[in-house]
């Protein structure tokens, strides 16, 4: 049997590697990959936790994130491509309209 | 073996999500990506969640990926991070914070009291998908149903946000 720790170990990695992506890429489609890479290792960590704990409930909940994320997939590809439209980038420096 | 099988995956995970991160093609990124997707999901399995192994790789690695691989090409995004950043410091400052991100999470992580890892009957019954399913149609019903409003509103809105010749 493996650890826990070792499941939260590599959660950790994952997590800080879609934050690093958020960070540093500036192409909006990446961004948005970075944010589906952290949903996943909040995932793995929940998903350990649950066997650690023999909580279904837990389990339970990972199938919700994954639904919703489905959702919000959609609607922000769909946001994307609407964006893409009227400005012709996926640079997120690119869309600053809202910039002060 | 079931640690090998553990290392194994791991070093693909982190793999596919390195690759994810530095590749210049969007389309390169988006195959990464699905390759840290799979090995996620057989870790799911390694950690006795069959269902949930099945709904990874058919929705995430399934049904998302071929979301962004569609909405990649279709845009014609494949590259646009040509120009220099405009922010200079920003690099260095996000992989600074990335860094201390990770060895925060790791102490957090590795911090907490340990059981060891449960084993024999309570296991096989935790690994059941059908105590999932019994969970989920009755205990979280209005959950569950909610999930189901939740992609309908989705559907709503790619519809919405997606028509031609209207403004927004």
């Amino acid at each position: 049997m493996v650890p826990t720790s070792y499941y939260v170990l590599l959660s950790a990695i994952l997590f800080t590697i879609g934050v690093l992506g958020v960070l540093l890429r500036r192409n909006v489609i990446v961004v948005f990959m970075s944010v589906e890479l952290m949903l996943n290792a909040a995932n793995l960590a929940l998903v350990a936790f649950a066997r650690e704990r023999l909580a279904v409930e837990a389990q339970v909940l990972v199938f919700f994130v994954i639904t919703v994320a489905a959702a919000e997939v959609a609607v922000g590809l769909a946001l994307l491509v609407s964006i893409f439209r009227t400005k012709r980038t996926a640079d997120v420096d690119e869309v600053s309209t809202l910039k002060g | 073996m079931d640690l090998i099988l553990f290392f194994i995956t791991a070093v693909i995970a982190i793999t596919g999500a390195v690759a994810m991160l530095v590749s210049r093609n969007a389309v390169h990124s988006a195959l990464f990506l699905l390759l840290n997707f799979t090995a996620i999901s057989v870790m799911y399995l390694l950690l006795s969640a069959p269902f949930l192994f099945a709904i990874q790789l058919t929705v995430y690695a399934g049904a998302i990926m071929v979301l962004f691989l569609f909405v990649v090409m279709l845009l014609g995004a494949e590259k646009v991070e040509d120009a220099p950043d405009r922010i200079a410091w920003q690099q260095p400052l996000a992989l600074l914070l990335g860094l201390a991100l990770l060895v925060v999470s790791v102490v957090v992580g590795l911090g907490g009291a340990t059981t060891p890892p449960p084993v024999g009957e309570a296991l096989a019954q935790f690994s059941d998908p059908r105590s999932l399913g019994a969970l989920l149609f009755t205990e979280y019903l209005l959950p569950f149903e909610v999930t189901g409003f939740i992609l309908l509103i989705a559907v709503i809105g790619v519809v919405v946000l997606n028509q031609r010749g209207r403004k927004i």
